[in-house]
């Protein structure tokens, strides 16, 4: 294996992190589809952040991309309340317009910014090795996206870390965190925040399509798998480090897509696990191993 | 914070509390005293904004006009002090958590939000398991549990917040009866001590074997008292409207009000 192999399947275990994390409270929260409006809808953010600043200087993309992300929850919190639109109607609505809105700019500026429609919606992590970060002294660090996936992991680990209370209490009981004076909006805000920057530290990678599998894939499996959400956690990063070097090499094998290859390695172990979870997997299950106290029906 | 509370001023009081949604007043005009270490039953039909008059007081909730205080103060100067406790459905028990875990999330207002919690804060939520009879479920996943330990589960975590006064929205609801009895008594043990507890109460029949003040609601107050003065027919009747069922279900208890055990009761 060369320097190169090693640089995607780093590139991609960091980035799959750092989504598995913050991907286990959207599924815990029922907000799975939130996580995929986000990161569509940060596709217009960084293209008039690439179109303001002309360079692709990743903290104005950073920047620009949450904005539009918060400006995205805003909305939909919006239509869903004051407009009286299902919560799915108006994830549906609120991300499809961001988006198209971010494609409409990126075929209309092609030629002058570093962005093309195929590399938006399916990423393209084989390159990750060719674009390297050099510092004014001419050293190579390593490659851009790699660096950025690292800090990002190290701020999204962080972040859980000192919140992890909050933010698990706010997804079990909001009524009740709001009663012991811990916001559930707040909360809310910062996580959806988190899941903006992640996206976009994700997006040239594997893009716009499949993010939504590193987000969800990992921490899906995960969640039928153990009964504790900080072993749920590290599960999920496990999964999602397993899915990134099990993709690439099934990319390698089949010269194919590799962020096309992760996502489905990142399928595949979700039907094993729902198949052979020790507690829920539909096998186990059948195979009659004594499940435990059954549960009083109402 | 301070701790010990003049038993003179009022648990828990409410005075011109309007709260609407959308314009429509769910609540209008609530204008209330509780005294300390009574057990309060909130009682009213469904939408008669018994939920709300909890939620509103525990600033989960805009309130239109007037105020509310607890324990002589508004609601952000003595959170840790009170305790509320939500309906169980309002949660989604396929959370990855153990019972302890719940238990432990009583113990965040006194240890601090981001500070790691003691063994003393654990020895309480052990102590607060074993008041509901649940310390043998201690590591058993939420999922796992009947309705009815799911309730003493979060009986065991407002236990734990240590609080002076306890809102409940329908702890009986889907309850077995063993459990219900085992909520009475404790909620009895915590008015005993010289707490305040409100409990949203639906069931009529067992009103006045339980507590010793009501709250009859139906958007406005209908009546907040002792329970042998303002559980009265005329009362209930205003509270419950044209509701003929509901009417003569109140008529044959007010009848029958000297007969306390509610089975010997039932036609």
């Amino acid at each position: 294996m060369s320097i190169n192999d090693w640089y995607i399947i780093l590139t991609a275990s960091v980035v799959s992190a750092s989504c598995a994390i913050l991907g286990c409270f959207l599924v815990l929260r029922k907000m799975a589809m939130v996580g995929d409006a986000i990161s569509h809808a940060v596709l217009p953010g960084i293209v008039i952040a690439f179109l303001i600043s002309g360079s692709r200087d990743s903290l104005i993309m950073v920047a620009g991309a949450s904005a539009i992300g918060l400006l995205t929850t805003f909305i939909i919190e919006f239509l869903h309340r004051r407009g009286r639109l299902q919560s799915d109607a108006a994830i549906g609505v609120t991300f499809t317009s961001l988006f198209a809105a971010g494609v409409i700019l990126v075929s209309a500026f092609t030629g002058k910014i570093d962005l093309d429609q195929d590399c938006v919606l399916y990423g393209e992590i084989a390159y990750v090795p060719l674009d390297l970060f050099i510092t004014d002294g001419g050293t190579i660090v390593g490659p851009r996206a790699l660096i950025i996936g690292v800090v990002v992991l190290l701020f999204i680990s962080g972040f859980v870390w000192i919140g992890f209370r909050p933010l698990a209490l706010t997804t079990f009981d909001p009524a009740y965190a709001g009663t012991i004076g811990v916001s559930a909006a707040l909360w809310h805000y910062l996580l959806m925040g988190s899941v903006s920057v992640t996206t976009v530290a994700s997006f040239e990678s594997v893009g716009a399509i499949l993010v939504v599998a590193l987000l969800i894939g990992p921490a899906t499996t995960s969640y039928l798998l153990t009964d504790n959400l900080k072993i749920m956690i590290l599960l999920s990063v496990l999964t999602g480090i397993i899915a990134s070097a099990g993709g690439y090499f099934l990319a390698v094998r089949m010269d194919g897509s590799i962020a096309g290859a992760i996502a489905s390695v990142n399928g595949v172990l979700f039907l094993l696990a729902m198949l052979f979870s020790p507690r829920h997997g539909l096998i186990t299950k059948k195979i009659g191993r004594k499940i435990s106290a059954p549960v009083q029906s109402e | 914070m301070k701790t010990d509370h003049n038993k003179q001023i009022p648990a828990f009081e409410v005075h011109d509390l309007t709260v609407a949604f959308d314009k429509k007043p769910v609540l209008w005009n609530i204008d209330l005293q509780i005294p300390q270490g009574k057990l309060v039953g909130i009682i009213g039909p469904n939408g008669a904004g018994k939920s709300t008059l909890i939620k509103a007081s525990m600033g989960l909730l805009p309130i239109s006009s007037g105020y509310v205080k607890i324990l002589n103060e508004p609601i952000d100067e003595v959170r840790q002090h009170v305790s509320y406790v939500p309906q169980r459905e309002s949660v989604d028990w396929d959370f990855p958590a153990s019972v302890m875990d719940v238990v432990l999330m009583g113990r965040y207002t006194q240890a601090g939000m981001f500070r790691p919690l003691r063994q003393a804060d654990k020895d309480i939520a052990t102590d607060c398991l074993k008041q509901v009879g649940m310390l043998q479920f201690a590591d058993r996943q939420i999922s796992q549990l009947s309705g009815g330990q799911q309730q003493r589960t979060f009986l065991a975590r407002a236990l734990a917040q240590q609080a002076d006064l306890y809102f409940m929205d329908e702890p009986f609801a889907g309850v077995d009866a063993a459990t219900e009895k085992t909520i009475i008594g404790l909620l009895r043990s915590i008015t005993d001590s010289g707490k305040t507890v409100l409990v949203v109460h639906h069931d009529l029949q067992s009103v006045q074997q339980y507590f010793d003040w009501v709250i009859l609601l139906n958007t406005r107050l209908i009546a907040s008292g002792a329970v042998t003065e303002a559980f009265t027919s005329e009362l209930l009747k205003e509270t419950y409207g044209g509701k003929l069922s509901i009417l003569s279900e109140v008529g044959n208890l007010i009848r029958r009000e000297s007969f306390p055990n509610r089975e010997t009761t039932l036609p």
